[in-house]
């Protein structure tokens, strides 16, 4: 699994990264810079709080 | 690179430019022959043939054009095709000259085009404060449906006067009705463009190439150039050379060969544009060596891009260019995606506070910063190629960039800009 944002679609709200620190970092602005490689199982369910926790839904899931 | 037989004569596309009026259906049809008819040439043999001959899109991001054109055939609904004449790049020409000069090979392209992906309408796309292009384009339109050429309906669209305008999804947002902004992919044009359905846009050079491959065939198109980059292409060459212009050349060609052909150099050069506002700076001291072929650029973090390039005059300042092109690209961000709307506004403030001798603390280090972070991270690539620019021009001129840092603007600040900014 990977993990994507739509960049129109987010607002630097910044949970993601809360939620899912080991893959997702936020810029000095407040938008993530997420790592681009494939999320090992165990941190799945990281990503999946995170992205269900995105007030604009604009975290995407992606099967590799 | 080897070197290539001497079989194959250029110009191609280009050969109906120099003896005038192939704007005119008749003068097109003397050059080139008429059109291969579906009996003749169906789509299937068409598409091997354009795979064949390895043609690659010349709108800049040089995309296979039968990967492209099999997206759209296996996708579900009746196909359309948008023929991508908006390069928008301030310093390119040779789109609008194509739509000007030679009208009938782009639509030829397109009307082949059509065919392999099994559409009914094209839809020309030009720039729409391009009256000249509007008017050849029309003219060769009424023709062709005087003299019965086509099976296809030929419709004409004026996109906005943008960088943005001729961004594949930005485009197809103005053929909806909307803004000249980008969008998110997925969905994939190919997949859900004009009206929800399968689209192919392919750039105008693209499918003027293709006008010539479905007549000659894929050897011809290879016959000039490399295995690995086979056939011409366009080239709009500006700055230090005697006639700066749309050139034709065979992929692979020496820069100093084109420049030659150009008239020389008028001077000496301090730098090279390759690719354009989203290509990169290269140092002059490779100008002897460089070779225009992706493989080479590549090996040097470049790529021919839309094909401009650009010799930068010792008596310009390359600082001065650098600062108002990214302020420009910056001004031309669509303003949605954050890391672009913040991180190009950040790149322009901070070199053009750098150009005026009043750096920013930490200023390279945040140019550097904002240089790899931001790529990526747009739903288009103006932050992508923003950030190379930029790059590229403090990898090429350390010391001239350092100097204004230090000392401000510079006796070349003031020159008259070679790097064009539009109004």
């Amino acid at each position: 699994m990977r993990i994507r944002v739509n960049p129109i679609k987010c607002d630097a709200h910044g949970l993601c990264a809360e939620l899912f620190p080991e893959w997702i970092g936020l810029d000095e602005w407040g938008y993530p810079i997420i790592k681009d490689a494939a999320i090992p199982p165990e941190l799945e369910a990281h990503a999946r709080r995170a992205a269900d926790a995105c007030p604009t839904l604009a975290l995407l899931l992606l099967k590799d | 690179m080897s070197a290539a037989p001497e079989i194959a004569v250029l110009p191609r596309l280009l050969s109906g430019v120099s003896h005038r009026g192939t704007a005119q259906l008749e003068r097109h049809l003397d050059e080139h022959g008429p059109l291969p008819a579906p009996a003749e040439l169906s789509a299937k043999t068409l598409l091997a043939a354009v795979e064949a001959a390895g043609l690659r899109g010349r709108g800049g991001a040089g995309f296979p054009a039968a990967l492209k054109m099999r997206a759209v055939r296996s996708a579900r609904g009746q196909a359309i095709v948008v023929a991508n004449g908006c390069e928008s790049e301030p310093m390119s020409a040779k789109d609008a000259l194509l739509l000007r000069e030679l009208p009938h090979l782009v639509l030829d392209g397109a009307a082949l085009a059509a065919r392999v992906v099994g559409a009914e309408q094209v839809i020309v796309a030009y720039e729409g404060q391009n009256a000249d292009t509007q008017v050849s384009l029309a003219h060769a339109i009424r023709q062709r449906r005087a003299a019965g050429t086509d099976t296809v309906a030929f419709e004409l669209f004026a996109a906005a006067e943008k960088f943005l305008t001729g961004q594949e999804t930005s485009l197809l947002s103005q053929l909806g009705g909307g803004p000249p902004v980008p969008s998110f992919i997925p969905p994939r044009p190919t997949e859900r463009g004009v009206r929800r359905r399968p689209t192919l846009v392919q750039n105008v050079e693209t499918l003027a190439h293709l006008a010539l491959i479905a007549r000659h065939g894929s050897g011809w198109y290879r016959a000039l150039g490399s295995d690995d980059e086979p056939g011409s292409t366009l080239v709009t060459l500006a700055g230090a050379v005697g006639s700066p212009g749309v050139y034709e050349i065979e992929l692979g060609t020496r820069l100093e060969a084109l420049l030659e052909a150009a008239g020389g150099p008028t001077g000496q050069i301090a730098g090279l544009l390759v690719g354009g506002y989203f290509g990169s700076w290269l140092p002059a001291a490779l100008a002897g060596e460089l070779e225009l072929s992706n493989g080479w650029l590549r090996a040097h973090d470049a790529a021919l891009g839309c094909g401009v390039v650009v010799a930068l005059p010792a008596s310009a300042c390359p600082v001065a260019e650098t600062v108002r092109v990214a302020v420009y690209l910056a001004t031309e961000t669509a303003r949605q995606c954050g890391p672009c709307v913040h991180g190009s506004a950040a790149l322009a403030r901070t070199l053009h506070g750098m150009a005026l001798g009043r750096p920013e603390a930490g200023a390279f280090a945040a140019l550097r910063r904002w240089t790899t972070s931001l790529p990526g991270r747009g739903a288009c690539h103006l932050p992508d190629g923003l950030s190379h620019f930029v790059a590229t021009a403090l990898a090429t001129f350390p010391r001239q960039f350092e100097d204004h840092a230090r000392g401000g603007p510079c006796e070349r600040c003031g020159a008259a800009p070679l790097l064009e900014i539009p109004a």
